[in-house]
C-alpha cells in the first residue's frame, strides 16, 4: 500500500518487530491469560455458582469478552449460557447501576 | 428419563413454615406427575440482583429431579399458580453432566498415561546417584 512512497517505513518496520513501537509506546510484557475453567478443571459451569460466574461480568453486569478474561472459546460459550440463566433467576443483574 | 433442575424464588414475606409446606407440596407434584425426586435444597434467603414485583429479596429453592417433559410441565404449571412464587427456571442437566463425565474420563486416561511416560526418565537418575556411592 505505502510501498511507492516509502523510503522510511521499511526501516521502521523491523524496529517494530523488535518490540519498540515507532509511536514510542512501551511494550509491556503481559502474562499469558489462560482459561480459568481449563486450568481449574471445572467441567460444568453452573449458573447457581454466582461467586464464580460473577468474576466474568463487568461492574455494569455485562459479560466480559474473551480477550479480557482469557477464557477459551468452549468455556466462554458455556459461561455465556450460565450467565444468562443466572440473570433470568435474578442471581445476576441484566444491567447494574454503578 | 431426563434430569432437570428447577429453581424457584419464593417471596420474602412468606414465613419459613409456609415455604416448607410449599416444598412438600411440590415434592408430591413431582412423584404424582411421574417423576423421581433426587433432592431438594433450600438455598436460603438471598438478595435479588434486580427488583422482582417490588421485592429486593427472595427465598431460593432448588429441586433436582428425574422425569419427562410432562413432569416439568406440570411442575411449572403449579409454580405459576402459586402466588408466593416470584420466579422459576427449569434447566435440563443430563446432557451437560454426561459431557462432563466424558471430560473427566478423558482426563483420567491422560493422567494414567502421564506416569507411564515419567518412569523411563526417573530410573536413570537414581541409578546415576547410586553409581558414585558404589
Amino acid at each position: 500500500m505505502a510501498e511507492p512512497k516509502a523510503g522510511a517505513p521499511p526501516a521502521e518496520r523491523p524496529s517494530r518487530k523488535e518490540g519498540g513501537a515507532p509511536g514510542g509506546r512501551k511494550q509491556y510484557f503481559r502474562r499469558r491469560k489462560v482459561c480459568k475453567f481449563c486450568t481449574e478443571k471445572i467441567d460444568v459451569i453452573n449458573f447457581k455458582d454466582v461467586k464464580l460466574i460473577g468474576q466474568f461480568v463487568s461492574e455494569r453486569g455485562k459479560i466480559l469478552p474473551r480477550r479480557l478474561t482469557g477464557t477459551c472459546s468452549v468455556h466462554q460459550r458455556a459461561l455465556t449460557v450460565a450467565i444468562k440463566r443466572a440473570r433470568n433467576i435474578a442471581l445476576l443483574p441484566f444491567a447494574a447501576a454503578i | 428419563m431426563r434430569k432437570y433442575e428447577i429453581i424457584f424464588v419464593v417471596r420474602p414475606d412468606v414465613p419459613e413454615e409456609d415455604v416448607d409446606k410449599l416444598i412438600t407440596q411440590m415434592e408430591g407434584v413431582v412423584t404424582s406427575a411421574g417423576g423421581k425426586l433426587e433432592k431438594t435444597e433450600k438455598m436460603g434467603r438471598r438478595r435479588l440482583a434486580y427488583r422482582v414485583g417490588g421485592h429486593r429479596e427472595g427465598f431460593y429453592v432448588l429441586f433436582s429431579l428425574e422425569g419427562s417433559g410432562d413432569t416439568v410441565k406440570e411442575f411449572e404449571r403449579r409454580l405459576k399458580v402459586a402466588d408466593s412464587v416470584l420466579k422459576f427456571l427449569s434447566v435440563r442437566v443430563d446432557e451437560e453432566l454426561k459431557r462432563a463425565e466424558k471430560f473427566k474420563a478423558l482426563r483420567a486416561k491422560q493422567e494414567a498415561r502421564r506416569p507411564r511416560s515419567k518412569p523411563p526418565v526417573s530410573p536413570p537418575a537414581p541409578a546415576a546417584a547410586e553409581a558414585p556411592q558404589a
